[in-house]
């Protein structure tokens, strides 16, 4: 039943992808000046890995673009997919032996390991930068890291917005979702009175603790300064870990034990108000076959997370690389696969199949229709325009992706939040193992 | 070519041709016969060991290949605390589950080896734990330390025995605990089967003899079967115990390494460093760490538990 309902809406969806497409290209303006050429080079091969799909659609439309890649340039295909956690080491293999899949669709700093391995793309972002109103600044903070050269054409970030109980929320006493961290505060407080708190893990979670680096960042404390120096151990710091220790005093018990499943299973059962995540858990919700878990999908808002003394949008997302390794046969080939699939005839049919799971790196396509086909998706929209990325405000690289794998930041506001350690301790030693990651 | 051939028509010992003469030599044939085996060690255990050597000596990042630095990998991690916390949680979680898997083990063996009813069936059920999968049956205890829908909080709740759920893995011991139970749970088939298998080859003869000369049961385990049972103990415990060190799908479900680095293992750190964190030299430094441990539990288990039980086996 579950499969009916999901099916159901994937032929509507991709219905209605099919009449965007049909109308042809909405976004594109004629005289933009944005020039292409590029010849494929004959009986070219592709072999393509990407992470695999959080939703279904998403596959299945990008299968769909894929064929009509092959299809119009005769380049045959083969896509592979691996749980995104597992593109990482397979990639690194790729760049390290020189040979394997032609192009890879991987997460956040990976390009950063080994830009060296990895083919120009400059002239693909510069035209599809100009002909869809630009990339969000995050994408050239990771895949144009000189300045100059793409290492990589950015795909795209999974959105995390905070994810609420809307009657919860209201029954504590607020009538919209708070936009200052104080006010946050606040509002957990009373959730966590009226006997409805929310959580947000504090475990290993790899994609969920998205969340820790927002609330450093928030009031101004960063892991590096923009010479990669580690400046971790700053009183701003200190103070988002005072801040963390109040918070976590509200949570749901448990949260320090939580992975990235944790938080959803607990918010669909109804035992946490509050929490971080991306757009799955509605949708999880709004295609559930139990009715209750379909009641609750009325019940769920979203919203940007709040903002801290900081005073800007400090969120931070799981962003989408797509890298040519240079060994390939067929770099045109494979640029012109990379061009052909962000182009707003493949892409914005692609965009609407992932439900908002996917938030896009070009500005043009923040006029997609996913956004705005239900309000609820709408928060998801600013997921690139708002986030920074992993080492920020350093330059990414082997320091940052090891501080990140190694969970300093995230060890830290647990750290704190648990009072195994004082706000002081925890920053002072995150330093000194940041330092270690930043050294080499 | 000519002679080779010709060869097999000559008869043993004639001393003909320099492939004739190998052929009968005992040493190259027996150098020759190894060779499969040997370059199979070579291949697939020499080298990678010895490239896990070499990376550890090395600055090897993800993409970019090292220089030799020396022993520095090795300063960084005498210096770093969460490595020493692993060690000390790989010894602990080693220790403490070895030695539940083997208590239980042997008394499960000791049960299976009486004559039971349904002896076979039983023998089948036991072997369960260590069919599943590891990572399923991972799954499974995830689920049942979760922190809010663990079905022992519950059950507890339901009974009125608690008033909260437990925190099996949001508290740094509690996790600790949890881990090695579920080592435990899995690791016991392995050891009791072994020993059941060695229980059986103990001649029952001994035991009429010693139940003749006015033996209790304790007396009849202590001198006969605890003996015997020495030289599979040892070589089985070795095992349990490699294993155990060695462990990592566990933890790499149930807390990957969490919470704030409490249950890490040396092989789950190692991965986490070099394969996501993209260090693979400190990685494999990590990974070679292990190795001294791991020749400790091997030498202990052969000079100490075996020879004991040769001497005694000789005395006789």
């Amino acid at each position: 039943m579950v499969h009916h309902t999901r099916r159901k809406f994937i032929k509507s969806s991709t219905a209605a992808a099919a009449v965007s497409a049909a109308a042809g290209p909405l976004i594109w303006v004629k005289d933009a000046n944005a020039q292409w050429n590029n010849q494929v080079e004959k009986g070219a091969k592709l072999r393509v890995l990407r992470w695999k799909r959080f939703v279904a659609g998403d596959e299945t439309v990008y299968l769909e673009n894929v064929k009509k890649f092959s299809e119009k340039y005769g380049v045959e295909v083969k896509v592979d997919s691996e749980s995104w956690e597992d593109v990482r080491p397979k990639a690194a293999v790729a760049a390290n032996v020189g040979s394997g899949p032609d192009i890879i669709l991987s997460t956040n700093d990976d390009a950063n390991l080994y830009p060296a391995k990895l083919l120009d793309v400059t002239d693909v972002a510069d035209y599809l930068g100009k002909k869809y109103g630009g990339w969000y600044p995050v994408c050239e903070q990771y895949l144009k890291p000189d300045g100059k050269k793409w290492i990589g054409i950015p795909l795209g970030a999974a959105g995390n917005c905070i994810v609420y109980r809307e009657s919860q929320v209201k029954a504590a006493g607020f009538a919209t979702f708070p936009k200052t961290t104080d006010e946050f505060l606040k509002m957990m407080k009373a959730l966590k009175e009226k006997g409805t708190p929310g959580g947000f893990a504090l475990g290993h979670a790899t994609g969920d603790q998205a969340w820790a680096f927002w609330l450093v960042w928030a009031f101004g404390g960063k892991m590096v300064d923009n010479n990669n120096k580690v400046v971790i151990n700053s009183p701003e710091t200190v103070k988002a870990l005072e801040y963390v220790k109040e918070l976590y005093q509200t949570f749901v018990p448990g949260t320090l034990s939580w992975l990235d499943p944790n938080n959803n299973k607990a918010f669909l059962d109804g035992q946490c108000s509050v929490t971080a995540n991306g757009i799955s858990v509605y949708y999880a919700a709004k295609n559930a076959t139990d009715p209750k878990i379909k009641e609750l999908a009325a019940d769920i808002q979203h919203a940007n997370f709040p903002i801290g003394p900081a005073g800007v949008p400090t969120e931070f997302n799981l962003f989408f690389n797509q890298m040519v390794f240079k060994y390939t046969k067929y770099p045109k080939a494979a640029k012109e696969f990379l061009r052909f699939m962000m182009e707003e005839e493949q892409y914005g049919p692609w965009m609407q199949a992932s439900i908002g799971y996917t938030c896009q790196p070009l500005r043009a396509y923040e006029k997609n229709p996913i956004w705005t086909v239900d309000p609820k998706h709408t928060p998801y929209r600013n997921a690139m325009n708002v986030m920074r990325p992993t080492g920020y405000s350093g330059k990414m690289g082997s320091g940052s992706a090891a501080t990140m794998a190694d969970f300093v930041m995230l060890d830290m506001v647990a750290e704190a939040a648990s009072g195994q350690k004082t706000p002081a301790e925890a920053a002072a030693r995150a330093a000194q193992r940041a330092t270690r990651n930043y050294k080499a | 070519m000519h002679a080779a051939v010709k060869e097999p028509a000559v008869p043993r010992g004639s001393g003909l041709g320099a492939l004739g003469r190998l052929s009968n030599n005992v040493t190259f044939l027996g150098l020759l016969f190894m060779l499969p085996a040997a370059a199979l060690l070579l291949v697939f255990l020499t080298y990678p060991l010895g490239l896990g050597m070499w990376l550890g000596l090395t600055d090897t990042k993800i993409g970019r290949s090292g220089e030799f630095i020396g022993l520095e990998n090795y300063q960084a991690l005498w210096d770093d605390d969460v490595f020493w916390l692993s060690v000390r949680t790989t010894i602990l979680y080693t220790s403490v589950a070895s030695f539940f898997k083997f208590v239980l083990g042997l008394w499960l063996a000791l049960l299976l080896n009486q004559n039971i009813a349904f002896k076979s069936f039983m023998r089948a059920i036991l072997l369960l734990p260590w069919i599943v999968p590891t990572t399923l049956s991972a799954i499974a205890f995830w689920w049942i330390y979760d922190s809010q829908f663990s079905i022992i909080s519950w059950a507890l709740t339901k009974m009125g025995l608690i008033h909260g759920y437990i925190d099996f893995l949001g508290d740094g011991w509690n996790a600790r605990w949890s881990v090695i139970a579920a080592n435990v749970w899995r690791g016991i088939p392995f050891v009791a089967i072994s020993l059941l298998a060695g229980l059986q080859t103990i001649s029952p003869s001994l035991y009429e003899a010693a139940t003749i000369d006015g033996a209790s049961p304790w007396q009849n385990f202590r001198f006969i079967t605890y003996p015997l049972l020495t030289p599979i103990i040892a070589i089985v415990m070795t095992f349990s115990v490699l294993f155990t060190f060695t462990d990592f799908q566990l933890i790499y479900v149930i807390t990957r390494g969490g919470p704030v680095n409490y249950t890490h293992l040396m092989a789950t750190l190692s991965f986490q460093r070099a394969i996501p964190g993209g260090n693979l030299a400190e990685g494999a430094a990590i990974a070679m760490a292990m190795v001294p441990f791991l020749i400790g539990a091997i030498l202990i288990s052969f000079f100490g538990l075996q020879r004991r039980a040769w001497q005694q086996g000789s005395k006789d």
